[in-house]
């Protein structure tokens, strides 16, 4: 294949998008390892912000990892049957309640935070406990595990699998957790992935349900760029950056081999 | 498949029509309902009933249900919402140009490197507004590249970080991974061989590409550009960071709720902003009738 100009002046663009996107989070690591950011990385490495952070910061770390696997418990008890329901009974009443489930996507996280302030923000043990957050980002995962789940269940003969296991005797809550579910773990595993990255990095709601005692990760980030010293800012999210990239290199591997070539048919609602 | 046979070639106990089912492998109504019942009661409790209820608070504002033309009304209100509108849609057109190229190009080539390229593009597509925010201040702020290199290259230090080309590029930081997934995949629905045979005709370069791919890929740019415009309209976080003096309008909410304790008018503007962002996302799905991708989201 005969390569022209037009090919190079493409890859071109590519690549410069490409270092858009990595040349800052390349610096904001170096940064955080860098002694004294403003005379530069011949002033040595060290891990000493690291440390300083996960002193200031080790709470709200831990907290998001706690609140992340609370918010897949939940969106997986809850989602995995309602995608169920979803696939298996597809009528005008599931198809409103798949409009209004994803809603909370569709909307801005702040309109989300202030309706559930307005609310709930009078329940004072209830406001300033992890669970209010946890419920804001319970809102803005679910739809994704559910259309995730729904994907898989929807590719997979359901009716079949179910009658057979039906005329072998088994009872409905039985076939549910021994056929279906184990045939839809594709999607919940990729759901999962998802819900864990959005839930460690929301941002949005939580920044308006937090309290002083309730800070998650993205919390503590904004707090330390607002207040902190340059290098531990960029240490700090050097730290979230070590948290989230398994995940997302987990998700695109999940999302790549399965369906190689055929990953064009697919909307990119899999990724 | 072997117990697709069993299901078929067996007479099946009948019990189904004590129950007045068609197919025994369906659950009952009432199993259905148990199924959906923990995430119904989500849904209501802490979205539907918070929802009327922040709709019903408006009616306490200055102007009690005339709150809701506040943001049409009112000068400063109107014209935050009109900056908005116009960051969004620039920074909408700017990433469909882009990754309708970058997109379009990683989708016809094979190269080595290429998966590489993929991966790097959408990295930041789970990245808090936040740390969006923070990426353009390495980028453009005090201690930023932009900043160093101009400083080697002609003696003084560009910084940009904190004004509204600073507020564009974080925007467009966070929509590139999602639009060049959208545009990635309904690039991969194109048919290489209509192209050829534009070609083949004699067609220019250019005609190739205004009357065969991008009519082709409009559907897909016109989604990706919906969720692109959506996720600007309500982005918080980067705007956040970089505090720049633009009032963006989840700015305005924030800051009427947080320092102004005014209530019903945060309430009236994130309604209007909800509504439009949702109105964007189902017209497109209406006009061009696949889902808006909705997991194309995410964070910012």
């Amino acid at each position: 294949m005969r390569r022209g100009w037009p090919f190079y002046a493409q890859l071109g663009l590519t690549v410069l998008l490409c270092l858009f996107i990595v040349v800052p989070i390349v610096m904001s690591a170096l940064a955080g390892v860098t002694v004294n950011v403003f005379k530069g990385l011949s002033s040595g490495l060290t891990l000493r912000w690291i440390f300083e952070v996960w002193e200031l910061y080790a709470q709200s770390i831990l907290l998001s990892l706690w609140l992340a696997v609370a918010c897949l418990v939940v969106t997986t008890l809850a989602g995995v049957p309602l995608a169920y329901v979803l696939v298996r009974r597809p009528n005008r009443l599931t198809r409103m309640f798949e409009e209004i489930l994803t809603l909370p996507v569709a909307i801005p996280g702040l309109a989300l935070a202030l309706a559930l302030l307005i609310t709930y923000g009078g329940f004072g043990s209830f406001r300033s406990s992890w669970v209010f957050i946890l419920i804001g980002h319970v809102l803005f995962t679910m739809p994704f595990m559910v259309r995730s789940v729904a994907a898989v269940m929807s590719a997979m003969d359901m009716k079949t699998l179910e009658e057979g296991a039906a005329s072998l005797g088994a009872g409905f809550w039985h076939r549910f957790l021994h056929v279906i579910v184990p045939n839809a773990m594709p999607g919940i595993l990729a759901g999962a992935l998802m819900v864990v990255t959005l839930s460690i990095g929301e941002f949005n709601l939580t920044w308006m349900l937090h309290t002083p005692l309730t800070k998650t990760l993205p919390v503590g980030l904004a707090d330390s760029y607002a207040s902190m010293r340059l290098e531990i800012g960029s240490a700090y999210t050097l730290i979230f950056f070590v948290l989230i990239m398994p995940l997302l290199i987990a998700m695109q591997m999940l999302a790549n081999p399965g369906k190689k070539r055929r990953a064009a048919s697919q909307p990119a609602e899999d990724e | 498949m072997a117990l697709q046979n069993l299901g078929e070639g067996r007479s099946r106990p009948s019990f189904s029509r004590y129950f007045g089912m068609s197919r025994s492998a369906m659950a009952s109504p009432a199993t259905f309902m148990a199924l959906m019942a923990p995430g119904v009661a989500i849904v209501a409790a802490f979205f539907l009933i918070p929802l009327v209820l922040v709709a019903a608070e408006v009616a306490n504002g200055p102007d009690g249900w005339a709150t809701y033309l506040v943001i049409l009304t009112n000068a400063r209100y109107f014209e935050s919402l009109v900056q908005t509108l116009l960051m969004s849609a620039g920074v909408t057109v700017v990433a469909l140009i882009l990754c309708g190229i970058v997109g379009m190009f990683l989708v016809r080539n094979r190269f080595s490197g290429r998966s590489v390229l993929i991966g790097l593009l959408t990295l930041p597509l789970s990245f808090p507004g936040t740390v969006v925010g923070f990426m353009v201040i390495m980028l453009a702020g005090r201690q930023g590249a932009v900043g160093s290199i101009s400083n080697a290259l002609i003696g003084e230090k560009i910084v940009f970080a904190y004004e509204i080309a600073g507020l564009f590029i974080g925007y467009l930081y966070f929509s590139i991974p999602r639009v060049i997934l959208a545009v990635m995949a309904s690039a991969e629905k194109l048919d290489p061989q209509l192209e050829e045979a534009a070609r083949s005709l004699g067609a220019p370069r250019w005609r190739v590409v205004r009357d065969v791919i991008l009519p082709g890929l409009m559907p897909g740019l016109i989604s990706s550009g919906a969720i692109c415009f959506a996720t600007a309209m309500g982005a918080f976080g980067t705007a956040f960071t970089l505090a720049t003096d633009i009032d963006v309008l989840p700015m305005v909410i924030y800051t009427e709720f947080t320092r102004n304790a005014n209530i019903a008018v945060a309430a009236a503007l994130s309604i209007a902003l909800g509504l439009i962002t949702w109105l964007c996302l189902s017209a497109v799905r209406f006009l061009v009738g696949e889902k808006a991708d909705l997991a194309a989201r995410g964070g910012a």
